[in-house]
């Protein structure tokens, strides 16, 4: 169930917005899990989402490429537009937006299959491409995963006797080799030790020139060392049901966020007074 | 307490014990009334069969006729079972999905001899009759399409949970990069459920080929019958041949053409069990682990 407001007259997408967010409002049955949430990502930039747990920003990165469709209960209101596009017109094919939009989860999840067939999945699927060129797909998306040289022996053998941080570059190996023009990361690096996440922070940098980035993070050290813009969300405690929904707070760039944000609940949670 | 249990348990090994001293016992009995002679198992006459009480016993005839109606079953059990578990995993609603499991469920419970009945009212005159016009209404596809009803229900709920214990982060990562469901359900929910689906077809194999009942009511023979293979003869299995030889008026009591059903129980025992053995070792080998 996923209400489509009729198309209003609104100003037109920059060329360098990718996403333009308008009140947006994600309920999971009856219960709302984001109020009101409005910004726009640029692109080509690393924008992190920041905020206690529960604050809603994984459901609202979930909304970017209508990964929530596939819950039951979920339903979004509001506006989601994307290169001026509403994603939630019934006319879009849902599919071709998480092609288009990539994403990288928490955990990493290689699918049982050798390396090669990860990462050929996405590419393969399109048909577009020959099996010399599926090849060359292979290797280049392993290459700007900056894995190529650790697996370029192994490619038949399966991805799950990968390390875990070899896990989560060969997902976003995979994510790649489709070339999607947005990157959605759900706290990527939350189950790997700091050597693997510094590797995966480097790759973000590499890769941001071909991409537009959006990484939801519980690491504020995190956000403040990779992202160039920085949005804030919290929770509210609704009255009525005592149930948390997330709002978001502020969207500014990360240096204005972690030195002198514009709310004061900002400047709570990023000097560790609360969350 | 602790001792009544163990009891209970002890009772319970020294059953299954039984059962197969009883069969082992019988069978010896039987090879030693036809003095150890085993050519007597394949009868190479012009018209084989199983016919116990001229003391013809032609394993084949009652073998083949296992493989065809367990076959036949298996070619109705696999894609109504497996279809329904991918339809239970992937794409009911929960709504759908809360009726439609008890619905299975109680088709796993309905006794296998209303299944007869349902073959011989039913699947005989309404659909095997009017399309294939065999000549006897009894005969092995209606036998063997009412198992394969009877073993649906357990194709499709060990495949429905081996379709369901597959991660929700794989299908995640095959729609992440714009794979459509039907896609993702074929190219990686499926083949990581690999295991299961395969253990759920041996296991199935086995409940056909043990079932008794239905063979015996909607498979056509009464003890005892030529050696066939089209579906559309009646015929008999190692099941039926047992059931039928063991009450009515078909009743043997004594010597061979009694002994001999040790033997073929033993057969039924040892090809039950290997297939269930085979099936547990094909689950630990394949089994995934994401």
């Amino acid at each position: 169930m996923i209400q489509v407001q009729a198309v209003q007259p609104e100003r037109t997408a920059e060329s360098s917005v990718v996403f333009s967010v308008r009140d947006l409002n994600v309920f999971y049955g009856e219960f709302r899990a984001v109020r009101d949430a409005s910004f726009d990502i640029n692109e080509n930039e690393i924008t992190a989402f920041i905020g206690p747990s529960g604050c809603g920003k994984t459901t609202v990165l979930r909304c970017l490429n209508r990964m929530n469709d596939f819950i039951e209960s979920a339903r979004v209101e509001g506006k989601v537009q994307y290169h001026g596009v509403d994603l939630y017109d019934p006319q879009i094919n849902s599919n071709e937006v998480r092609r288009r939009i990539g994403m990288v989860f928490q955990k990493p999840n290689p699918f049982p299959k050798s390396i090669f067939e990860n990462v050929a999945y996405g590419a393969k699927l399109s048909g577009r491409f020959s099996k010399t060129e599926i090849n060359e797909v292979v290797e280049n998306a392993l290459r700007q995963a900056a894995l190529w040289d650790e697996v370029k022996d192994r490619l038949k053998a399966s991805a799950l006797g990968l390390s875990g941080g070899q896990q989560q570059r060969l997902c976003i190996a995979r994510c790649i080799a489709v070339k999607p023009d947005v990157i959605l990361m759900d706290e990527p690096c939350s189950a790997l030790d700091p050597i693997a996440t510094a590797r995966i922070e480097d790759l973000m940098q590499e890769i941001k020139k071909d991409f537009s980035i959006i990484i939801v993070t519980h690491n504020m050290q995190q956000a403040a060392r990779v992202s160039d813009r920085t949005a804030f969300f919290t929770t509210e405690i609704n009255p009525e049901s005592d149930r948390r929904t997330g709002v978001l707070v502020e969207i500014d760039s990360t240096r204005k966020i972690f030195s002198m944000p514009s709310d004061e609940r900002t400047e709570l949670y990023v000097t560790g007074r609360f969350g | 307490m602790r001792a009544v249990l163990g009891g209970a348990a002890m009772v319970t090994v020294v059953i299954s014990a039984l059962i197969l001293f009883v069969l082992f016992r019988g069978a010896i009995d039987f090879f030693r009334s036809i003095g150890w002679d085993f050519g007597i198992l394949v009868d190479d006459s012009a018209a084989p069969g199983w016919f116990p009480r001229r003391e013809r016993f032609d394993l084949l005839t009652i073998v083949l006729g296992s493989i065809v109606m367990g076959l036949l079953a298996m070619i109705v059990a696999v894609p109504l079972g497996l279809g329904t578990a991918v339809y239970l995993s992937e794409y009911a609603p929960p709504r759908v999905r809360r009726i439609v499991k008890p619905a299975v469920e109680v088709l796993a419970g309905i006794p296998s001899v209303i299944v007869g009945y349902f073959a011989l009212k039913f699947i005989a005159p309404n659909i095997v009759d009017p399309i294939f016009s065999p000549d006897q209404p009894r005969n092995m596809l209606v036998a063997g399409m009412a198992i394969g009803v009877l073993v649906v229900p357990i194709m499709a709920s060990i495949c429905e949970d081996a379709l369901r214990a597959v991660p929700m982060s794989l299908r995640e990562a095959s729609f992440g990069v714009g794979a459509r469901k039907s896609t993702t359900t074929v190219r990686v929910v499926l083949p990581a459920a690999v295991s299961g689906i395969v253990a759920a077809f041996i296991i199935a194999t086995s409940r056909a080929i043990g079932e008794t009942m239905v063979a015996a009511m909607a498979g056509g023979r009464d003890g005892s019958g030529p050696r066939v293979l089209s579906p559309l003869e009646p015929g008999l299995t190692m099941t039926a041949a047992m059931t039928n030889a063991a009450g009515g008026t078909d009743q043997v009591k004594a010597g061979a053409p009694f002994q001999v059903l040790f033997f073929v129980g033993l057969l039924l025992f040892v090809l039950t069990m290997s297939l269930n053995m085979i099936a547990d070792r094909v689950v630990r080998k394949y089994r995934q682990k994401y």
